[in-house]
């Protein structure tokens, strides 16, 4: 328990390491801490950023998604439209080809009646007279009476 | 002291009063003007050692991912910190809390000091010509008293410093009981004994528990050397108390650095 000049010693031995520690120790580690604790403050605050950002984009995506679901079926039901009436054209056209086939056909079938009656009408007149030169031969005027004939076969 | 005779010629009291002498060189005339060189030599030797490595950590330090190395120092540097931070409400950084990792990295090295075998110690620094050496700085009161002074010559600085010479002379007679007249010496009084008592605890603490630390391992010792029970008994306590001493080493290496950062930052507040 004797104190000597080890104490003196000692006390200066005591203010080199406080100074030493205060200049060079303490502020490069106190900087490297504080550092990291920006860093790390950062990157959670930037982390929260992206993950509200990729909510925002999550969320548009999927108005995006809902809105081309929208367009396609309205686009769909255009074309089903479109295809019906296009359909429906279709019908009315061949409708209207088949009818002007059938008028054309049955004009056609008149006429050929038509001329079947002519040809009818002048061999039945013909015939008419033949039978007629025959039974009556020499006392009938073949020209007066086919003039006759000839009125009779008109009103067939 | 008996130096000259084998270990085992010594008697008890020889032995322990061999282990408990300083290597002390005169260098002036008087007693004071001693030097104990192994107290000086092991506090310098450490302190560096132990601030060097720190200072070496923190000059490669780096703001990214740390090393394993970084991560320690750093984990000693936040618990030092966070204790600072706790009691002192200025700007620790400049000073106290700098100061603060000084004295618990110092005083645990040396402290640690302890748990080096004492005989084996002995005998090695015997083999290299020092036939008196103690290992263990902080059970030299020297030691323990200059950083209580230091702390102490500190506290009175900052307490000048933050109010001022009147303003700390006005605390010592106006604090802590009153304005009256009639109790301003009670005051002075009361503030003396807390001057003279705060160095006193912080440094007789620190040095009664190495000091006796360091005995009881010196008592195990000599118990050891009394014969084969001695030896199995002596060694069994030893590493008993080893482990103890590691609790104290750095509970003692904590208060003292805690009773630093105390007085410093009441030395900033004013009553």
């Amino acid at each position: 328990m004797n104190i000597n000049f080890t104490l003196i010693a000692q006390a200066i031995a005591f203010a080199v390491l406080i100074w030493f520690t205060v200049k060079f120790v303490w502020p490069p580690l106190l900087k490297a801490i504080e550092t990291r604790q920006k860093e790390i403050a950062d990157g959670l605050a930037a982390a929260q950023e992206g993950k509200s950002a990729l909510e925002v984009a999550a969320k548009k995506s999927e108005a995006t998604l809902n809105e081309a679901k929208q367009k396609a079926s309205e686009i769909i039901g255009q074309a089903e439209k479109r295809a019906t009436q296009i359909v429906e054209e279709a019908k009315g056209n061949a409708k209207a080809e088949g009818d002007r086939i059938i008028t054309g056909a049955k004009a056609e079938i008149d006429q050929e009646v038509n001329r079947a009656k002519e040809g009818l009408r002048a061999q039945v007149s013909a015939l008419a007279i033949a039978g007629a030169e025959k039974i009556l031969r020499k006392e009938i005027d073949g020209k007066a009476h086919s003039e006759m004939l000839s009125k009779l076969a008109a009103e067939l | 002291m008996a130096t000259e005779h084998a270990e085992h010629a010594l008697t008890p009291s020889q032995y322990i009063s061999h282990h408990l002498s300083f290597n002390a060189q005169s260098v002036g005339n008087g007693s004071f003007w001693t030097l104990h060189i192994d107290t000086l030599i092991m506090s310098v030797i450490l302190g560096f050692l132990v601030m060097g490595f720190v200072w070496w950590v923190a000059r490669g330090a780096t703001a990214g991912i740390p090393t394993k190395r970084q991560a320690f120092i750093e984990l000693v540097f936040g618990f030092v910190d966070d204790q600072v931070k706790n009691i002192f409400h200025g700007n620790r950084h400049s000073f106290i809390a700098p100061t603060a990792l000084t004295v618990f990295l110092w005083v645990f090295a040396m402290n640690a000091m302890d748990f080096l075998p004492v005989d084996i110690f002995a005998k090695l620094m015997h083999a290299i010509g020092l036939d008196t050496w103690r290992a263990v700085p902080t059970s030299d009161i020297n030691t323990t008293f200059a950083l209580a002074l230091s702390v102490w010559i500190l506290m009175i600085f900052f307490s000048i410093k933050v109010k001022g010479f009147g303003g700390w002379i006005h605390e010592l007679f106006y604090s802590p009981f009153g304005t009256k007249i009639w109790v301003l010496p009670l005051n002075f009084l009361f503030n003396l004994i807390e001057y003279v008592s705060k160095p006193l605890s912080h440094s007789l603490r620190l040095f009664g528990n190495m000091y006796a630390g360091e005995v009881i391992f010196l008592l195990l010792g000599m118990w050891a050397a009394t014969g084969l029970s001695g030896t199995i008994f002596g060694s069994i306590l030893g590493a008993g108390w080893s482990i103890f001493h590691i609790l104290i080493v750095a509970l003692q290496a904590f208060i003292f650095m805690m009773l630093t950062v105390v007085y410093l930052a009441m030395a900033h507040e004013s009553h």
